[in-house]
């Protein structure tokens, strides 16, 4: 199948996306107190870890990092079978922390619906804050991103995708229709 | 992508992906029994039924914390206590259980094909051979392929020695096909008694003393002697089967010095392994039934799956 992919964001372009998220973050927060950065599994985790990097520069200190697999929180496992699982790895307590949870593509909250379920059965976090690099809308839960690199209208029928490099550095953003 | 059974009868009938994607999700669900809040909503809805016509602590109870765990209603049956002492047939047993709308019935039965005699029978549900007979006891071979890659990062290429009652274990059936499908080299050891005639046409080299069989070994897998059945007519005492087939510290030496030391329980302790052995530093045992859990998570979350099965 030959879709017709066009690039919507390339590496500089979310370089600083996530500088400015970084920004964002720490002036929400007031500093980099209690938090704590979680990726959803895969793209999030990657972005979570450009992220904390983005978050260093500013601030020189490292943010405890996890990644979570929201398979196993999944409502559609009667409809879509059984998905090929991942790894959840949170190696810090989540109680009276604010969570980041970072994610590539915000579409209709199912995913995030998940990965808050799945971050609330490792304790109580103060505050749960949601990071995405890009949100193309649809929602079918009241969910809403707190930060957003791009805002970017779609129809149902397109696809957006995160390309990440060998080193699972964001390499571009494309955006294919059918 | 989507696991291609329907059932689980045996090792036999599974692939080297199959196993693979089951070790893999297995991972995925360890984490899970290592949390405070040991419990996942994947299998919300869900009626998983153990149905027991043999003796079974292990088995039994890890199907149930795996079920319980990934929030599926675990109900168990013990043949003992149900009306299959009022006379009621298996099939009509099955059928009757079956009429009540579980989505998997985990069985264990003294009678080898039990399970396939049902899978071919039931259509509602799927069905996991929890041991039948002397055939299979696929989640048990799969628990030891799990704790051999997690110690060894691997399991292509490596030796491992199986000693005890080739001839009446349904773990050894199953881990033969499964050690062989993953790419590892398999002996097994034991009396003349306990070796079935033509076990070679399975893959294995056949040895007739312990010393040579786990000599150079990465894994020594004992097997239980099955005091209540076997023991007494094909050994001539336990003594003697101890003093040349049993697992001490003087022959485990022969084996690897990285060597670990696996049993599916429950052990005779000063029959087929010495205690110092069974407590020993070599020993994965405990870890064997820490991993069947996680193990048993993944073969009912892989069943569990809503699409069209072959």
């Amino acid at each position: 199948m030959a879709n017709k992919a066009t690039v919507i964001l390339d590496r500089a372009g979310i370089g600083r996306a996530l500088t400015r998220i970084a920004h964002e973050v720490l002036e929400k927060n007031k500093g980099i107190d209690d938090l704590v950065l979680v990726g959803i599994r895969t793209g999030g985790d990657h972005l979570a870890a450009q992220l904390r990097e983005s978050i260093r520069e500013i601030e020189k200190e490292e943010l405890p990092l996890g990644a979570v697999d929201v398979t196993m929180y999944r409502d559609d496992l009667s409809s879509r079978g059984s998905l090929p699982m991942g790894k959840t790895d949170i190696p810090f307590a989540l109680d009276g922390k604010k969570v980041i949870l970072v994610d590539d593509v915000l579409y209709t909250g199912r995913t995030i619906r998940a990965a808050m379920d799945a971050l609330i059965d490792f304790g109580r976090p103060r505050a749960i804050q949601l990071a995405v690099l890009i949100d193309r809308g649809h929602r079918e839960l009241p969910i809403r991103a707190d930060y957003v690199g791009r805002n970017v209208p779609t129809s149902r029928e397109e696809q957006v995708r995160v390309e990440f490099d060998e080193a699972r550095l964001p390499l571009e953003v494309l955006l294919e229709k059918p | 992508m989507s696991f291609p059974h329907k059932h689980i009868l045996g090792i036999e009938h599974l692939s080297r992906e199959d196993i693979e994607l089951i070790l893999d999700t297995a991972e995925s669900f360890k984490e899970v029994n290592r949390r405070d809040i040991k419990k996942v909503p994947t299998l919300r809805g869900k009626t998983v039924i153990n149905l027991f016509y043999e003796a079974s602590t292990r088995t039994r109870t890890s199907f149930e914390i795996a079920g319980k765990r990934m929030s599926a209603d675990t109900i168990n049956i013990s043949a003992s206590a149900s009306s299959v002492v009022k006379g009621e047939t298996l099939e009509d047993t099955a059928r009757n259980i079956e009429a009540m709308n579980p989505d998997i019935i985990v069985m264990r039965h003294s009678a080898s094909g039990a399970p396939h005699y049902l899978a071919q029978r039931l259509t509602g549900c799927s069905i996991i051979n929890a041991g039948d007979g002397a055939h299979e006891h696929p989640s048990q071979a799969l628990l030891d392929l799990f704790t051999i890659r997690e110690h060894k990062g691997r399991i292509e290429g490596l030796t491992v020695a199986i000693v005890g009652d080739i001839a009446h274990s349904r773990v050894v059936r199953s881990n033969i096909y499964a050690l062989n499908k993953m790419g590892a080299k398999v002996r097994v050891a034991g009396p003349g008694t306990m070796i079935p005639p033509g076990i070679e046409r399975l893959g294995v080299e056949v040895f007739h003393d312990i010393e040579e069989a786990i000599r150079g070994v990465d894994v020594v897998m004992m097997l239980r002697i099955q005091l209540e059945r076997q023991g007494n007519t094909l050994l001539p005492t336990l003594r003697e089967y101890s003093r040349f087939f049993g697992l001490n510290t003087e022959n485990i030496k022969l084996a690897r010095e990285d060597a670990i030391v696996m049993h599916p329980g429950p052990m005779n302790r000063g029959v087929e392994i010495s205690s110092y052995v069974a407590d020993g530093l070599q020993n994965v045992i405990l870890e064997q039934v820490e991993n069947g859990v996680a193990v048993r998570m993944a073969l009912l979350y892989l069943l569990a799956g809503g699409e069209e099965k072959l």
